[in-house]
């Protein structure tokens, strides 16, 4: 072995240097990842089709009060189905989201309950089955056995899980109790699916389709509810668990005070909701139970 | 049927050329039409190309992934509201699954999810048919079933090599006709505004051109009994066959008319010839047991032993012998050549002689008698015809009225001596025109009626003419005379 091959470093030096470097290395991408947070400061919170989302000029004045409230800038990202803003969620590109209850379920050890909106006073919604207004001959899930049915979204409770445990309740395997199945990715474009005629039934979201019985009624009376769900828990605000405390509770803060002011009454009045509540991780108990007959853990 | 041939040129010719504009018109716009029906045809397919082309590869990957939604939306894309129907508007989308089921239709309630495509229609069967027809169909496959109001246009869906399903577009024909329609009411609009201008045109040409073809004919069917006007000179001023027709007419019936005038004028001197004739030889008839009467009765006068009873009957036999022999010496006109030639001076004796007359009536005597120092021209002769003349037109004047005398050789005749006495009496009649120059034909009370027809015998027997026209309010008598041997040659107007 020639001299000129001898290894200058003795190995266990370069074991040293390689962890020390690797350390230093990690220590400085977490050090610029904060320091990037704090200098931005901007809060980014995930939109899910949990709502009318695609009432964008409520959305820019709520995102336009939000920011006065907490005076940071804040952004709304919004994203087609729910697989998506969970997966910004799980990959801190969201420090707060909007999010099902189904979802949340599936994120518990990533996010902290928020706050909980109010409808109608109550921070509970239903799962609606829904026919076309012309189809009387349906009275529930069992009439609709091998029909074209339109789910919202394969992470939707109320869309998806609910009305699939209520197959399942009734004895029959909601994999092939229906002709054909599809998702539409949106409760919304349930409604429009029914209302079409491209399916012969679709489950909804009850807020959603009371929503649209008021802000698009011509759309909604082309449908008919045939079965409402017992109650869930309302869709909840989270918090990414990387969120610091005291970003946690401002936001918390915010949307508690959001019936307090007018502006936030006014805002509350376009989204058809009442206000806030911390809520419970409780509230939620129902969809872990179906969750959990469906083997979900 | 003949009697659309035989109605007038006033209507036929407007008749036929509007049809035959109306005809044009049809057939034109029956092209025009079929070429729009073909070319409107031809851009709904084309266009239905592109967007079969465009949904085909759009809709493919929802094929791939099972995802109706998308697909739904998709199809439903090109779909419009009723309002904004065109032909090139697609009607309905649909995609076939591999297995001939709809996978998803822009109208799920007509065309459901899942069907079999064969139990859509007889338009579907038919179209399932054709999709499964062995490799080599041209694509895009066409298809307009007969008795069908839609038209199909199917395209495969393709991912890389992998058939994934058909897409089949349907066109509404019955989007075709309204779009249709209104290009035939827009045609129909053009045609009937070019009839609005051409056919007035037309019925103005066509009348232009019948109406003196009709006057002609009109005239043409008169010609039988009389001499037809002249067609008005402003009816057609042109040179084409048209306008040569109306002036060979016009000639024809200018030719005719002298003709006419010519045998007017043969009749009416053989007429007076014939008489002429006859009073001669009833004169003579006359003349010869007059003159031994005359003798006789001259001879018992010369008698002294007759009773006075007699005396006075053979006076009365006598002046009424003499009054026969005066009238039939006025009847029976002999000329004889005379040595002596007209000259200034019987001139100037016959206005002497006809003074009286005109200072009685008053009249306003005209006289312009160009004439030089003498005439070769029987005086005695002329001074009868002028007295004749003169006293006639002074007794036919008005009261106080105008009669004019010119006398002078004949314009552009030397040898012609021409005499024309006016006056401004009443007009002669048609009949007495014909009738003028006969004996005993007086257009006045008090006439013997002799005056013109010795007139006319002395005229006759110098080889002259004479002739009487009404001519601007006044009465007009012409008489041409030839000098020496050479006639006058010359018909009197």
């Amino acid at each position: 072995m020639s001299k000129d091959f001898v290894n200058p470093l003795p190995n266990r030096n370069r074991r040293r240097w390689l962890i020390d470097s690797s350390c230093l290395a990690a220590a400085g991408l977490i050090g610029l990842t904060r320091k990037s947070q704090a200098a931005a400061s901007k809060i980014r919170i995930g939109m899910t089709p949990a709502f009318l989302h695609d009432q964008h000029s409520l959305l820019g004045e709520w995102r336009a009060f939000m920011a006065a409230s907490l005076r940071r800038p804040v952004e709304f990202v919004q994203r087609d189905s729910y697989r998506e803003t969970m997966d910004l969620l799980r990959l801190e590109k969201l420090e707060f989201a909007w999010i099902c209850d189904y979802p949340f379920l599936h994120l518990k050890d990533s996010v902290r309950l928020l706050a909980v909106p109010l409808y109608q006073g109550r921070p509970h919604y239903r799962s609606y089955l829904i026919v076309r207004k012309d189809d009387t001959r349906t009275r529930s899930m069992t009439d609709l056995a091998g029909s074209v049915f339109a789910y919202a979204d394969p992470y939707s409770n109320t869309g998806y899980l609910s009305p699939r445990y209520e197959i399942r309740q009734a004895g029959r395997d909601p994999a092939n109790f229906f002709g054909k199945t599809f998702f539409t990715w949106s409760h919304r474009k349930v409604v429009e699916a029914v209302a079409s005629g491209l399916a012969q039934g679709g489950a909804v979201d009850s807020y959603i389709w009371d929503t649209l019985a008021h802000v698009e009624p011509a759309l909604s009376a082309r449908t008919r509810v045939v079965w409402r769900s017992p109650e869930y828990g309302f869709p909840p605000f989270v918090a990414h668990r990387s969120v610091t405390n005291a970003d946690f509770h401002q936001m918390q803060r915010h949307l508690l005070d959001t019936s307090r002011s007018d502006a936030g009454r006014r805002l509350l009045g376009l989204l058809y909701l009442d206000g806030f509540t911390t809520g419970t991780p409780a509230l939620y108990d129902g969809v872990a139970r179906m969750m959990r007959a469906f083997g979900e853990t | 049927m003949r009697w659309l041939f035989n109605l007038s040129f006033r209507h036929k010719i407007p008749l036929w050329t509007s049809f035959l504009i109306g005809v044009s018109i049809f057939v034109v716009g029956a092209a025009l039409m079929t070429r729009a029906y073909d070319d409107m045809k031809h851009a709904v397919v084309i266009s239905a190309d592109n967007l079969a082309h465009t949904l085909a590869n759009t809709v493919a990957p929802t094929l791939l992934h099972d995802d109706v939604w998308r697909a739904f939306e998709i199809v439903r894309s090109p779909i419009r509201t009723e309002s904004a129907r065109t032909p090139v508007q697609v009607d309905a989308v649909v995609v076939l699954a591999r297995d001939n089921r709809v996978f998803v239709s822009s109208h799920p309630e007509a065309l459901p999810m899942l069907s079999e495509a064969a139990t859509l229609g007889a338009d579907w069967l038919l179209l399932s048919a054709q999709l499964n027809a062995p490799a080599g169909t041209r694509w895009p496959l066409v298809l307009e079933p007969d008795d069908s109001s839609y038209l199909y246009l199917a395209l495969p869906i393709t991912d890389k090599d992998a058939q994934l399903g058909h897409l089949v577009l349907r066109y509404a024909k019955s989007v075709f006709h309204p779009w249709f329609v209104d290009t035939i009411w827009q045609g129909l609009g053009i045609g009937l505004l070019v009839l609005a201008v051409l056919i007035p045109i037309n019925w103005y040409w066509g009348s232009r051109m019948a109406t003196p073809l009709v006057d002609l004919a009109q005239r043409m069917g008169l010609m039988l009994r009389t001499v037809p006007d002249p067609l008005p000179p402003d009816l057609y001023p042109y040179d084409d066959e048209l306008g040569q027709l109306f002036q060979a007419y016009d000639r024809m019936v200018l030719a005719l008319r002298d003709k006419a005038a010519l045998e007017n004028e043969m009749v009416k001197s053989e007429r007076l010839a014939a008489i002429g004739q006859l009073t001669a030889g009833i004169a003579h008839e006359i003349n010869n047991p007059l003159a031994g009467l005359i003798t006789v009765v001259d001879t018992l006068k010369l008698r002294g032993d007759l009773d006075p009873r007699v005396v006075r009957n053979l006076e009365l036999i006598d002046r009424g012998l003499m009054q026969i022999r005066d009238t039939v010496a006025a009847l029976l006109v002999q000329t004889r050549v005379q040595a002596r030639h007209l000259n200034q001076h019987d001139l100037d004796d016959i206005h002497t002689l006809i003074q009286p007359q005109v200072g009685k009536r008053r009249i306003r005597l005209g006289w312009s008698a160009a004439m030089p120092a003498e005439l070769p021209a029987p005086a005695s002769l002329v001074r009868q015809i002028l007295i004749n003349l003169l006293l006639n037109a002074v007794q036919a004047a008005a009261e106080g009225g105008h009669v004019s005398l010119w006398l002078g050789r004949k314009e552009g005749s030397e040898s012609c001596l021409s005499i024309v006495v006016r006056n401004d009496g009443a007009h002669l009649s048609e009949d007495q025109l014909v009738h003028l120059f006969e004996p005993f034909a007086s257009t006045r009370a008090g006439g013997h009626g002799l005056g013109l027809w010795v007139t006319y015998q002395i005229v006759t027997q110098l080889e002259g003419r004479i002739a009487a026209r009404n001519d601007d309010g006044e009465v007009e008598f012409t008489v041409n005379l030839p000098l020496g041997e050479t006639s006058c040659n010359t018909a009197s107007a």
